[in-house]
């Protein structure tokens, strides 16, 4: 799931400033989740942004405003809305604006600051997990990423900031990722994977950016 | 065949000498006369020192360049300290290029503390490398003269080269393990973290001496109290023992200021030269690694008094 938070309503406003007819999308699927851009909070913006002096000419939850097909099924209907407005707010991620961006030609503004890619352990209480790097090794370690866990992105045990199993990033409160993949692969007998150096990753394939996935035909 | 020693500190540590190091941490400066002074104060009792490289993530003077310096003008050996948080591994390899070409003989590296932790919280932490592969980085560069990719090197350097360890690490297994894992990428020595348990440094050292790699345990002379306290409260995984903290924090209250001096030192001098006289007494040490940061003055006498 992809984690994201509301910004403060004043940095919406500062943005909208110079705009008065606005069009919300939210999105039904990560946002919702995460209640930053589903349909109540849709409904909550648009109240707000009309109590703040605005016109709200129209709003949708896009199923999946990060999928080019289903954004231009779910807006079809609502194209003289969508034409009438001078902004669209972005109730969506990163992704979710850019897909906004690249079908409707009109300034969009982002009303969700994106976090991270993470589980969702209670409403409101989320963690990353997955840092999308490209090149998984989670085999090799207990199925716990050192990428995204250990602040360092270490590779071959834990540093010298570890301290009774805790990291020294954050003041010694969250655990050390790397005692974790050591418990892990000891608890599922699978220590020689930890014993074994691991290189440095090979960045010409990992970061070069932006990434692209397109699938050849065979 | 004759062994050729690269430096100084590699031929002590052959020879099976207790060996001292020292530490010197140039700050914000450009000035390093100072540090310079400090280095020659300790010439005598100590075979090589330590330039740290940004500790603590606070951004200080070139590590490189401090440890040129100090080894041309005080003409004490320095051990180059480079870390991985700052720069990539183009960066370290064209800075341990420089090293070699600017006469530095000694290495000692590491991952690094991280960003947040020092004055310039805001910057980007690097962390392309990791020690271990740093450490192979350099294997490779001092005995194949090649770069990471295999192209050879005009005139590859020679480094002794070092690597950090942490008898402090609880648990200790994964610790032992990375160890090991410093040997085999091809270190040559090891300094610890500081240590003030003189049992955590005997368990560490019987669990190491299978490796047949010279391990210096590093201790930390502890200037007054203030320092005790600070060094307790922020140096990443070390505590200094209860005891030692009464007798310091006692200490402080003296109002004279030379009889606190004087008390202080010897505070020191009881505690780490009975450590160090048992480490040699009972441990496969290869030395001692005195990081007395800002207090150099007790390395004579320490070194003396632990005879």
């Amino acid at each position: 799931m992809i984690i994201t938070e509301q910004k403060s309503f004043e940095e919406i406003l500062k943005m909208l400033e110079p705009f008065s007819k606005v069009f919300i999308i939210g999105c039904g699927t990560c946002s919702t989740v995460a209640q930053t851009g589903g349909e109540e909070q849709v409904k909550q913006m648009a109240e707000k942004l009309r109590g703040a002096g605005k016109e709200v000419v129209g709003a949708v939850v896009v199923e999946t405003p990060c999928d080019a097909r289903i954004l231009r099924r779910d807006t079809r209907n609502l194209k003289d809305a969508i034409e009438s407005s001078d902004a669209i707010l972005c109730m969506t991620c990163g992704a979710g604006v850019q897909d906004i961006v690249e079908h409707i030609k009109k300034p969009s503004i982002p009303a969700l600051n994106t976090k991270f890619l993470g589980i969702i352990e209670h409403i409101g209480e989320f963690y990353e997990r997955c840092r999308a790097c490209g090149e998984c090794i989670l085999y090799e370690t207990g199925g716990i990423c050192p990428i995204v866990r250990c602040p360092k992105g270490m590779l071959n045990g834990p540093c010298g900031g570890m301290y009774e199993g805790k990291c020294e990033v954050g003041g010694y409160k969250r655990d050390c990722a790397w005692i974790l993949i050591y418990n892990r692969l000891k608890e599922i007998g699978m220590l020689d994977i930890y014993r074994a150096y691991r290189p440095p990753r090979d960045n010409s394939r990992l970061n070069v950016q932006p990434r692209e996935v397109i699938w050849v035909k065979t | 065949m004759t062994e050729v020693f690269i430096s100084e500190l590699m031929r002590s540590l052959k020879s099976g000498r207790f060996t001292f190091t020292g530490e010197l941490e140039p700050e914000k400066t450009t000035n390093l006369t100072r540090y310079v002074e400090a280095a020659k104060k300790i010439k005598d009792y100590v075979v090589a020192c330590n330039v740290t490289d940004n500790p603590q993530s606070f951004a200080y003077i070139s590590s490189l360049v401090a440890s040129y310096i100090i080894q041309r003008d005080s003409g004490l050996e320095t051990i180059y300290q480079i870390t991985c948080r700052d720069r990539n591994r183009i960066a370290i390899f064209s800075d341990l290029l420089g090293a070699g070409a600017l006469g530095i003989k000694n290495v000692l590296a590491l991952t690094g503390d991280y960003t947040t932790l020092g004055d310039t919280p805001q910057a980007k932490p690097v962390f392309d490398l990791d020690s271990v592969q740093l450490i192979k980085m350099i294997r490779r560069i001092v005995d194949e003269g090649v770069d990471m990719n295999g192209k050879p090197i005009e005139s590859p350097p020679k480094f002794f080269i070092g690597a950090g360890a942490n008898p402090n690490a609880n648990p200790i297994e994964p610790e032992l393990i990375k160890f090991e894992k410093k040997v085999n990428a091809g270190a040559d020595f090891f300094q610890t973290q500081v240590v003030f348990d003189i049992e955590k440094a005997k368990s560490f050292l019987k669990e190491t001496s299978k490796y047949n790699v010279p391990v210096i345990i590093g201790i930390f002379p502890l200037k007054s109290y203030g320092v005790a306290d600070y060094f307790d409260k922020n140096v990443p995984g070390v505590k200094v023992p209860k005891e030692l903290m009464d007798a310091l924090a006692k200490a402080s209250e003296i109002s004279d200021k030379n009889l606190r001096r004087l008390k202080y030192d010897e505070i020191n001098l009881n505690y780490f030269s009975s450590f160090i006289k048992e480490l040699k007494k009972t441990t496969s040490a290869a030395g001692c690694h005195i990081m007395s940061v800002g207090y150099e003055e007790i390395i004579p006498p320490l070194v003396e008094a632990s005879r």
